[in-house]
């Protein structure tokens, strides 16, 4: 690693004066899962590196009417807290098929969406859940829908001195589902090929039929940034669950996605996968307990 | 030669390192990682260096009691933080009863990932005392064995939490 000055102060306030001064030229550090791995090759060299841990306000966790999670959550709390388990169990879920039980006591759901990375598992539920980027700059602040955090891979919406201070998730009413499915080659410890979140809020519309009110699919790992499936929730969105209407979303989910090819799948695959996953979520949906 | 060069670097940054317990006053160099820190300035060479990366888990140590690769934490971050490593585990100057039953039970072979096998498998038995097999599973999925093939170690872990 090339030296570099480490500052670790006790606010944001200071956090973000540091980052601001050092420009382009500072980086946090939460877990320093992704960081470290980057400075270790060389990727990144940054001159400041402002760690993020003194400062408990990023690190609480509360129910005020919606979830503020704070982006210094880790992953193992995000999946040891009842308030996810009770309210979000797509977060404990997801959390849970991340890296492993010693990576997930270090990562942090505000590294990995602030990493950007276009298969960050974190991305797509809450973006399903309609969740928010709440951030804090030297003398502003200012809140995102966390679909437009994400400018392209590698690339979030933070400038140079703003930091990532919570994410801010509505609490769901009934008739609520999210779920998110991400294939990977082995269970543990790997990162997606693709994976699909959907969320529906639903409602009873005769004996057996779910009227579909609201609907979010958002694809993972098949563009450069998380990215909702527009055009499938629209045929989707004011009607009744259909297995026609969920094979036609499925399909138009996959033309909605701009996979590559890399050494976990090729661009062919992971479009193929696309359908599959958004078409299983749908369906679980038609049976959902109302 | 790449040790000097760190060793040379001028930006120091002070931090008391608590570990198994111990207090330890140091000014180390913010590039150090905890398990650089660790093996080189604290000679505590049971937590071992494999992937440098996260993967593998050979460098698990406890931080705040949680189980964390040590190669993917600055060692200037670890200010005040409570570290325990596998030298630690004694128990009352013994083996702890995870490392007993790795023994007994043929869950070591070359011992490379045993340390970090160690911590993890204690970890989970301080939260869950009796674990099922695939608790113990999910708990040492961070933890590579080039030997083994898991399976005895499996059985030790469970052997241990009886
Ligand atoms: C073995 C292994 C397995 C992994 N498996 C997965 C996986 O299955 N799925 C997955 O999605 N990821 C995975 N990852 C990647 C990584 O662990 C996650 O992305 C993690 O959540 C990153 O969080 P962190 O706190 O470690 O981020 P850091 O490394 O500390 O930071 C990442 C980036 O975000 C910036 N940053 C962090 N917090 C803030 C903030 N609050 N405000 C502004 N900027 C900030 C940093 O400056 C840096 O640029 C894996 C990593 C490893 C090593
Ligand atoms: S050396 Fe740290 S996880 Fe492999
Ligand atoms: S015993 Fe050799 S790597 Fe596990």
């Amino acid at each position: 690693m090339k030296p570099f000055e480490f500052f670790k102060p006790a606010t944001i306030g200071d956090a973000s004066k540091i980052l601001a001064d050092y420009g382009r030229e500072g980086r946090a550090l939460a877990g320093g899962t992704d960081l470290l791995i980057r400075m270790k090759r060389g990727q990144w060299t940054p001159r400041a590196v402002v760690s993020l841990n003194r400062i408990a306000a990023l690190r609480a966790m509360e129910m005020n009417g919606e979830l503020q999670l704070g982006a210094r959550v880790t992953l193992g709390e995000i999946i040891r807290s009842a308030e996810a388990r009770g309210q979000f169990p797509v977060l404990a879920r997801t959390a849970s098929k991340m890296a492993g039980v010693q990576v997930r006591s270090l990562a942090t759901v505000g590294g990995n969406l602030c990493n950007a990375s276009p298969s960050a598992d974190m991305a797509p539920p809450l973006i399903a859940l309609g969740a928010r980027a709440d951030i804090a700059g030297r003398d502003h602040e200012r809140i995102l829908p966390l679909e437009d955090f994400f400018v392209g891979p590698g690339q979030n919406a933070l400038v140079p001195g703003e930091i990532l201070r919570a994410i801010f998730i509505p609490r769901p009413a009934d008739g609520f589902f999210c779920s998110y499915v991400k294939l990977e080659h082995r269970e543990a410890m790997d990162i997606a090929i693709a994976g699909v979140a959907v969320s529906a809020q639903l409602a009873k519309s005769a004996a057996e039929i779910r009227n579909c009110l609201d609907v979010r699919i958002v694809l993972g790992a098949v563009a450069p940034v998380p990215r909702r499936a527009k055009r499938a929730e629209e045929i989707l969105r004011g009607n009744d669950l259909t297995r026609e209407r969920i094979q036609e979303a499925a399909r138009l989910a996959a033309s909605e996605a701009q996979p590559i090819d890399d050494v976990r799948g090729s661009a062919w695959y992971r479009r193929q996968m696309i359908e599959v996953l958004t078409r299983r979520q749908l369906l679980a949906l038609m049976t959902a307990p109302l | 030669m790449r040790d000097n060069l760190l060793r040379m670097a001028k930006m120091r940054f002070p931090i008391l390192l608590v570990v198994n317990g111990e207090e330890h006053e140091l000014e180390i160099d913010p590039r150090r990682t905890l398990l650089q820190t660790l093996r080189e300035e604290l000679e505590l060479g049971g937590t071992h260096l494999g992937c440098d990366s996260g993967d593998c888990g050979a460098c698990t140590v406890l931080l705040d009691g949680e189980p964390a690769p040590s190669c993917l934490v600055l060692a200037a971050d670890c200010d005040g933080r409570a570290i325990v490593t596998v030298e630690g585990l004694l128990q009352n100057g013994e083996p702890h009863a995870v490392q007993k039953a790795l023994v007994a039970q043929g869950g070591i072979q070359c011992g490379y990932c045993t340390p970090g096998i160690v911590v993890s498998s204690v970890a989970l038995l301080r939260a869950n005392p009796n674990p099922n097999e695939a608790e113990v599973r999910e708990a040492i999925a961070g933890n590579l064995c080039r030997c083994t093939g898991y399976q005895k170690i499996v059985e030790a872990v469970l052997a241990a939490a009886k």
